[in-house]
């Protein structure tokens, strides 16, 4: 089960790629008001997942993960370029960013 | 012993500034957080044995997406101070979140075991010798070309939204017609003429404007020129010698024709 991964094994990886991802998900409670650190941690989450791919990948000597990997690299560059665009879009036309604020699609 | 020893500094330094991307009062130094957990990531992919995807990482994440996020942060003038002000409401709430989170990721991980016959399973394996790119190369081109496409297809998707998203008119944008561009010929802003031998340019009327410049084949409405387009045609003579009394549409109209 530690195949490529030597002395260390899969659980340390395993764990730090869990606590990156509650990071993430409490620095997006935290920052409730601040767009570009959402997208930050979405960042963070979307880093911890790749974490757990290469770990497995490497643990069971299966290159799929790192493929996949790459997959959600891509993926996440593209989100957080459209993420920017809308922030960007926003702040011109409305002068803030907060999510507090984003209330105009309510009913 | 050493591998261990390198896997925990990244670890920790991993898990302490992604911390201070969440935490830190400034974005600016979010984003810098941001772009040292994702070098200390890469190391952890390199502890990994994925070298490929850990350059990766640092080429695409430091190198793009964290700048832009820094670029983004400085660019939008936001009072960032005003919006920590919730924070102290927030923390309670996101932390039961993230300990519930944890709670539960630590109880699926002390109940997770391997299946005992992983082995038998068909793996995607690098071929004996080969170096990690070239065999995530391998796999990449064969198994997972569609994948590969479908994902070349989506950032063109995101390219062209965040074109359109961010682009807006300008009245200054200088636009290009094509057709009158083509439409124009040599014969239209080029006089052939016999200088006399012994003259300069000053005695044969100095350096002269097209008589017809590139301001009348641009699109109405770029050059922040509103009004029609300016009648084709002119007479010869109505340009004058020097250049400088033509100021109706100004030097810099004239696209560096004459200039």
């Amino acid at each position: 089960m530690t195949g490529g991964l030597g002395s260390i094994g899969i659980g340390p990886y395993l764990t730090v790629s869990a606590i990156l991802l509650v990071l993430g998900v409490f620095g997006i409670f935290l920052n409730r008001k601040n767009v570009i650190i959402i997208l930050m941690s979405i960042e963070l989450i979307l880093l911890s997942a790749n974490l757990n791919f290469v770990a497995f990948s490497s643990a069971l000597g299966d290159l799929s993960g790192q493929v996949f990997t790459l997959f959600v690299l891509t993926i996440a560059a593209a989100e957080s370029a459209i993420g920017l665009a809308i922030v960007t879009v926003y702040f011109r036309n409305r002068g803030s960013i907060e999510v507090e604020d984003i209330t105009m699609m309510k009913g | 012993m050493m591998t261990q020893i390198v896997f925990y500094v990244f670890a920790t330094v991993l898990v302490l500034s992604a911390g201070m991307v969440v935490s830190a009062r400034n974005p600016v130094h979010s984003v810098l957080f941001l772009i040292l957990a994702f070098f200390n990531a890469a190391g952890l992919f390199l502890v990994a044995g994925a070298e490929f995807l850990a350059m990766i990482l640092v080429i695409v994440y430091v190198g793009a997406v964290a700048v832009l996020f820094l670029f983004v942060v400085m660019m939008l003038d936001v009072r960032f101070a005003q919006m920590r002000e919730g924070l102290q409401r927030y923390a309670p709430f996101g932390a039961a979140v993230g300990l519930v989170l944890l709670a539960e990721l630590a109880l699926a991980f002390s109940h997770w075991q391997v299946a005992a016959d992983i082995a038998s399973v068909p793996h995607v394996v690098a071929a004996p010798g080969r170096t990690n790119t070239a065999a995530l190369g391998d796999v990449l081109y064969t198994h997972y070309v569609f994948l590969f496409e479908a994902c070349g297809l989506v950032l063109l998707v995101a390219m062209i939204g965040a074109i359109v998203l961010t682009l807006r008119e300008r009245p200054m944008g200088r636009r290009q017609n094509i057709d009158r561009q083509h439409e124009r010929t040599a014969a239209d802003t080029l006089a052939m003429m016999t200088v006399p031998l012994g003259q300069g340019v000053a005695a044969n009327g100095g350096f002269r404007r097209p008589e017809q410049s590139y301001y009348i084949a641009s699109v109405p409405g770029s050059y922040g020129v509103t009004a029609e387009p300016v009648p084709q045609g002119k007479p010869a003579g109505a340009a004058p010698a020097d250049g400088a009394p033509e100021s109706g549409h100004g030097a810099d109209n004239h696209g560096g024709l004459a200039q």
